[in-house]
């Protein structure tokens, strides 16, 4: 599977991409197959602050709860209310399913975070696949 | 078979297959056709001799007397308080001559508790569980399913009935019309080499492909057996819990005569239960899961969830919870603490889901 280059990922299978000085941040492939079918999906409200490495939702399937990870820390400006009726939307296509939209605090945050290649990479070693 | 394994007890066991869509379509698959299920983790206990009716009587709560060879009843193992070593299916395999299917992950404590208590009866007790693979074949088409592989009658054999027969070319197997997944089915009872396991199992994916066969694993065996509200040990039976908070009064039969943990329930009915197991659906969004807080709607703590999770059939949240007994009216509303907030849930009939009548 080839995640969408232009992306900045984390180790807890978030991507965020960037936009001007707004963060759009979903969860990759990888966690939506690991998760299996996605029941469930709690996300911040718009306004609240997200701080990067601390937990900003949650994300559940049947038999599991796994929380989410902020990339970068920031404001909610949009949320992606569909996936409370829909959430196995982000089991259809995780790359292009949008969670929260952020107004980045620090742009210069994301530097940190795992290119395309390196996340490919750590998703090869890490799945043993 | 490109499995998600997971250790269970000790035990390396399937949770899905996410080849065959994972947990939701095995659930949907066992509820609309047919799925197999490798149960071979469960004990067997073999009872057997001049008093092994009386060993049986002694140590489980519902009556194992007039039972016909060839019946199953489910019961229960329980410690002199009343409360459960383990639920257990009573099979009468002959006229001296007892089956007890147990849980896997209490196995040990099962043997050797059956064993202590049943010294004084003229019987011999047997552990035949690593003698079985057990096969549990679930779901409305089950009977069509096993029925090509086997030469017995299977519409002779009634709902928690049993019959042996010859299955997929072996002699005298056990096919037992029992399951744990709300469904009509059959659990085969076959040799335990692994030859011949992995090829019964084969035949069986094989037999059922017209019916959409899946294997299934633990996740769906957990969601399915929560919608018919069949106990797990360790959730809602325990040695913690005695027979009445946990509604399962409908198995006791204290009128048998005495059996271990008759006299500790005699008292707890007369002092009265107070708390008991109740169904809860929930009312605002959120997964009530094994393990949460149950609060009133005050903000006090009553309770606490058993099973909780997303229910693939009947698509709702549901979970079972212990709260104090006035808390247990249907409808009745209360909270339970979802990763620190209060999410509304509402007290339901249970079972949450029960299978169709068919014209049998």
């Amino acid at each position: 599977m080839a995640y969408p280059a232009g992306y900045k990922y984390t180790k807890e299978h978030e991507w965020l991409k960037i936009d001007g000085g707004t963060g759009v941040i979903g969860i990759t492939d990888y966690a939506q197959n690991s998760l299996g079918d996605i029941v469930f999906v709690e996300l911040p409200k718009v306004g609240s602050e997200i701080s990067a490495g601390k937990t900003f939702g949650s994300v559940e399937s049947v038999k599991a709860v796994s929380d989410l990870f902020a990339p970068v820390s920031g404001t909610v400006t949009e949320v992606n209310e569909a996936l409370n009726t829909a959430p196995e939307q982000v089991n259809k296509d995780a790359n292009s399913t949008w969670m929260i939209k952020v107004k980045l605090k620090d742009p210069g945050e994301a530097s940190g975070l795992l290119s395309t290649a390196d996340y490919e990479k750590f998703v090869a070693e890490e799945g043993g696949h | 078979m490109g499995a998600k394994m997971v250790d269970f007890n000790g035990w390396d066991m399937p949770v899905e297959y996410p080849s065959v869509g994972g947990l939701m379509k095995e659930h949907l698959a066992v509820r609309n056709g047919v799925g197999v299920f490798d149960v071979s983790h469960m004990g067997d206990i073999h009872i057997a001799g001049p008093q092994a009716l009386e060993a049986v009587q002694h140590i489980t709560m519902n009556d194992a007397a007039g039972m016909g060879i060839g019946q199953c009843r489910y019961s229960a193992m329980l410690y002199p308080e009343g409360t459960f070593v383990d639920d257990v299916i009573v099979h009468r395999l002959g006229e001296e001559d007892y089956l007890l299917v147990i849980n896997a992950g209490t196995r040990e404590k099962d043997v050797n508790w059956v064993i202590e208590n049943t010294r004084q009866f003229n019987c011999k007790v047997e552990n035949l569980s690593d003698n079985y693979t057990q096969i549990a074949i679930q779901g409305p088409k089950g009977v069509d399913t096993l029925q090509k592989l086997t030469d017995a009658d299977l519409s002779k054999v009634k709902f928690y009935w049993f019959t042996h027969g010859t299955v997929c070319g072996l002699k005298n197997i056990m096919i037992a019309r029992t399951g744990y997944t709300a469904e009509d089915g059959f659990e085969i009872y076959v040799p335990t080499d692994e030859s011949t396991s992995a090829r019964v199992w084969n035949e069986v994916l094989e037999a059922g492909k017209e019916f959409g066969i899946v294997p299934c694993g633990l996740g769906s065996r957990n969601t399915l057996r929560l919608e018919g509200k069949l106990p797990l040990y360790g959730h809602e039976i325990s040695d913690a819990i005695n027979v009445w908070e946990a509604g399962l009064d409908r198995f006791l039969k204290m009128e048998k005569g005495e059996f271990v943990g008759r006299d500790a329930l005699e008292k707890a009915k007369t002092k009265g239960i107070t708390r008991t197991l109740v169904g809860l659906e929930s009312v605002d969004r959120g997964i009530p899961r094994d393990g949460y807080k149950v609060r009133d709607l005050q903000g006090s703590e009553i309770g606490y969830v058993t099973s909780g999770s997303y229910a693939p059939f009947l698509k709702k949240n549901i979970a079972l919870a212990y709260v104090p007994v006035e808390h247990s009216a249907i409808d009745h509303e209360v909270a339970v603490e979802i990763r620190n907030q209060p999410v509304k849930c509402k007290v339901v009939p249970t079972p949450f889901y029960k299978r169709p009548k068919k014209q049998s």
